[in-house]
């Protein structure tokens, strides 16, 4: 890794250099446009770890005070922005090569490269601080590791080196709602990880459906992802597999006396939908001017399985701590 | 710097500057309520 680390940052340096926001002939460099700042958070993205986050605090047993439980979301979603920062600031080059990324503010050329890294890391280290001074350090000790997760660990480390990065980086995308729920009880317990596990799980079948019906440069970059590295029928397969594992996770906050039946219930029947839409893609191979329906079809019920089943969740444990339900 | 360049440097400038005061305002007001909801234990 240290190879590694030293190789980029030689790389770096040539890049900033050519990619960096031009100074015109006074020697002036133009301010950038705080947008891309904003851009360099990747909003998208953050609004699923705000409502991941925020199923999490609100699931939680016991409560909060509203202005700690705002001040626990807004840590995690400045601790996702920092650490998305440091992502594109590490994957510039990278980020240069493919179509979908190319206007990014950094290979666009609207920003300097080291100005990215210290918003990361500024951003990354206030988030931390934040979450440890108003809610409690074990929040924010999970915050720094989801934070490092994501920019060292899945980023600068393992996205590069194998095809089960898409696995890897689930992880991070999983922490939110395990922080939002120890923000509120200050210790882990099994439901908080049971929450991670799901997303951990469910991240893998979700992105590689995507993967298989939009034609990605990553090849050309070097990034080796699985439909690219392993082909079509393992990623098939892949899918299927981690289908099949998140299933009973799912289900598993019901089972274990977490959950009432309105989330258990919500929990099978979405789970048994979803087996049922990642068995045609399992099953089939792909044929001449194929629309790809069952890959279409599985991604999008994905981003619809997780919304549903984590909106269960709150309402179900919001009817218990009210008493609505036994 | 053209007139065109100098215009547009001053107005990025003065964006990203109302973005920090307000940036800054938000967590005054942020850890003012931080503290007197600790101070009032009812964190």
């Amino acid at each position: 890794m240290t190879v590694a680390l030293l190789a980029h940052n030689a790389d770096e340096t040539m890049a900033s250099t050519a990619i960096q926001t031009a100074p015109n002939a006074t020697g002036t460099q133009m301010p950038t446009e705080w947008r891309d700042f904003f851009t360099l958070t990747k909003p998208r993205v953050m609004t699923l770890v705000i409502f991941t986050a925020i199923c999490g605090v609100l699931a939680a047993p016991g409560s909060i005070h509203p202005v700690l439980g705002f001040t626990a979301i807004l840590a995690i979603a400045m601790g996702a922005g920092g650490s998305a920062a440091l992502n594109h600031w590490w994957e510039a080059d990278i980020d240069a090569g493919m179509k979908r990324t190319m206007n990014r503010p950094l290979p666009g050329g609207r920003m300097r490269r080291e100005d990215a890294r210290d918003f990361g890391i500024f951003l990354s280290a206030v988030s931390v601080g934040l979450m440890g001074v108003a809610i409690g350090w074990l929040a924010a000790a999970l915050l720094l590791g989801a934070v490092i997760y994501y920019a060292v660990i899945y980023t600068m480390w393992l996205k590069p080196r194998t095809p089960q990065n898409i696995v890897i980086g689930g992880g991070a995308g999983a922490f939110p709602p395990l922080i939002g729920w120890v923000a509120v009880t200050g210790e882990i317990t099994a439901m908080p990880l049971l929450l991670f596990a799901i997303i951990f799980f469910w991240t893998p079948p979700h992105f590689w459906a995507l993967a298989l019906f939009v034609q990605s440069d990553y090849a050309k970059v070097g990034i080796p992802m699985l439909p690219v590295v392993a082909g079509e029928k393992v990623t098939r397969r892949q899918i299927m597999i981690y289908t099949l594992l998140l299933a009973p996770i799912a289900i598993a906050p019901w089972y274990i006396g977490g959950t009432s039946w309105i989330y258990g219930s919500v929990a099978v029947v979405l789970s048994a939908l979803f087996v049922a839409l990642a068995m045609p893609v399992f099953t089939r191979m792909r044929a001449d001017e194929d629309k790809m329906l069952p890959e279409k079809a599985l991604f999008k019920f994905s981003i619809v399985y997780l919304f549903v089943l984590f909106a269960a969740l709150v309402a179900d444990r919001v009817a218990a701590y009210q008493g609505w339900i036994a | 710097m053209t007139p065109d360049e100098e215009r547009e440097f001053l107005r990025r400038r003065k964006a990203r500057n109302w973005v920090v005061a307000g940036t800054l305002i938000f967590f005054v007001v942020l850890f003012y309520a931080i503290t007197i909801v600790r101070i009032g234990g009812q964190g």
